[in-house]
């Protein structure tokens, strides 16, 4: 594959920018790297339609604004694009790309038939380059210029840590956790400790114990850390399909039937509210 | 202010997956004896403009590209008030590729009149490409906003980002995916407007009547039911502290 050009919304020294140039090294190494600063969708993809011109393959992350824009870009550009991938090859000078579908439960094997691929990647998923990706860095595009809508008016962080995404640990919580005293009083110190993320399933979710933007599934967010805590999370295929490329995941869960238990490495069947402050005890002692 | 929600009928997601069986040749999954419902994340849509009318007024109309089976999506649809509905049918065996959904939705949307604003689910739950919305945005040359939960009139729309959300100004026409969020869970149609679902005429046109044909884009090559089942085991605390916190270490 010639011409592979990245396009970076963030830091190009996110772990997500590393993965998407490690990921372009499985293909002969990325050519260019665009980072987008200021991101406003209309002038963005405009500016990024001429910056990818001549591209065979264009790589993105699994972000928000990656997802708004790769398929309006492959349109534009006469291209095809397809999301969420975790494997890339090449068969007959074709990019083929592996995804989850039905939330986890089959694996796809989808090549692409147009020129450039647009691919948006589950960043993690990839290791991540050798070389940093400043040394590719093509020119930076920013979206504020023209006064077009729709106009990002208003942006609010619920959550000022590093994205979920590129967590390298997370600490997820599930409806057995019960409410948000449990996330605030027993998850939130055990991930301080742990220098974790905190997540959610659906469930905790939906009952508004914890901000949307926590969620972990089928429905939420797709991480792949290196190590990934299940508290009370029974582990339904849904929120198992956000988790599959987790290196780790270790559960705690009060039932032993818990489907969480077929995915875990490593567990204790108990409630957690006896094994959490235990577990800080522990983990604090280990630390001094 | 005129609305259209895009919907798709779709496998029931909550199949356990030792039910979920693929047939191999048509890189499909096996119907079996799950029941087909709606994709979540449509009736997630439906419900955002279902509330943005009682705010701003209008129209509602639904659409959906799918077996003859999906009236079954548009009656409840209709239930649950919206006040317009029509059918693609797709009568080929295929699992019809993005563009090629984007294209049929944008003939039919022609057809059917101008929109204020196009809503389509953010993914939905069998194929999750995640593409229906930006595409038809391409296709009917209108811009474009994923993963809002709520409009305003105005018009704002807010979406949800990794590390929070944000509010967009936007004017009409636009097309906008819509993901799930506490405010737009998708209301119980009432037993009484069910049954006059029922009785609601409901528009149906095939692929060839539309003029369109399927495009290039993409091929599944494989379709798998991955194997991968781990021991867990189970520890005392000490060892799980431990452990936990040498795989943290890295």
């Amino acid at each position: 594959m010639s011409g592979i050009a990245l396009v970076i919304f963030g830091s190009p020294a996110d772990r997500a920018a590393l993965g998407l140039a490690g990921a372009a090294e499985q293909l002969g190494g990325a050519s260019r790297a665009i980072v987008v600063e200021d991101y406003q969708p209309e002038p963005v993809l405009d500016a990024l339609v001429e910056a990818c011109r001549g591209a065979d393959v264009i790589l993105l992350s699994n972000d928000t604004y990656s997802q708004e824009v790769a398929p309006r870009l492959a349109h534009r550009l006469g291209g095809a694009c397809v999301g969420d991938g975790t494997a890339l090859s090449v068969v007959d000078g074709k990019l083929r790309v592996t995804r989850q579908v039905y939330g986890g439960k089959a694996n796809a094997v989808i090549e692409l038939r147009r020129t450039p691929a647009v691919v948006w990647l589950r960043a993690r998923s990839f290791r991540s380059a050798a070389t940093p990706v400043a040394a590719l860095l093509s020119g930076s595009e920013s979206g504020d210029s023209r006064r077009r809508t729709p106009k990002i008016i208003e942006r609010r962080e619920t959550k000022s840590e590093t994205r979920l995404e590129d967590a390298r640990v997370i600490v997820s919580g599930g409806r057995g956790i019960g409410g948000p005293e449990g996330f605030a009083n027993e998850l939130e110190p055990l991930a301080k400790l742990l220098g974790a993320q905190l997540a959610a399933s659906r469930a905790a979710c939906d009952a508004g114990w914890v901000p949307p933007a926590w969620q972990v599934g089928q429905t939420g967010k797709k991480v792949a850390p290196d190590l990934y805590l299940a508290v009370a999370i029974t582990g339904a295929s849904q929120h198992m399909a956000g988790i599959s490329e987790a290196k780790t995941i270790a559960a705690i869960n009060i039932d032993p039937d818990a489907p969480i238990f077929k995915h875990a490495r490593f567990g204790i069947v108990d409630d957690y509210k006896k094994v959490v402050p235990l577990l800080r005890q522990k983990l604090a002692g280990l630390k001094s | 202010m005129n609305i259209l929600v895009c919907m798709k009928q779709i496998l029931d997601p909550e199949v356990p997956a030792r039910d979920f069986r693929i047939d191999a040749a048509r890189k499909e999954a096996e119907r079996g004896s799950a029941s087909l419902v709606t994709n979540i994340f449509c009736e997630n849509a439906l419900e955002t403009a279902l509330q943005f009318r009682e705010k701003a007024g209008g129209t509602i109309t639904v659409l959906s590209f799918g077996a003859p089976g999906a009236e079954d999506t548009l009656r409840k649809a209709l239930a649950m008030k919206a006040d317009v509905a029509a059918l693609v049918v797709d009568d080929s065996d295929a699992n019809p590729n993005p563009l090629t959904v984007a294209r049929v939705l944008a003939a039919a949307i022609r057809r059917l009149g101008a929109f204020d604003v196009i809503l389509t689910g953010r993914e939905a739950g069998d194929w999750g490409a995640g593409q229906t919305g930006a595409l038809l945005a391409e296709e009917l040359g209108m811009p474009y906003v994923a993963f809002a939960d709520a409009l305003e009139p105005g018009l704002r729309i807010k979406r949800q980002t990794e590390s929070g959300w944000e509010i967009l100004e936007a004017q009409t026409p636009l097309v906008v995916s819509i993901t799930n969020d506490e405010h737009n869970v998708p209301r119980i149609p009432k037993v009484r407007d069910v049954m006059m679902a029922h009785r609601q005429p409901l528009t149906q046109w095939s692929v060839a009547e539309l003029g369109v044909e399927a495009a290039e884009y993409y091929e599944v090559i494989e379709l798998a039911i991955p194997q991968r089942e781990t021991r867990c085991e189970l520890v005392d605390v000490d060892t799980l502290a431990r452990r936990l916190a040498e795989v943290a270490a890295g």
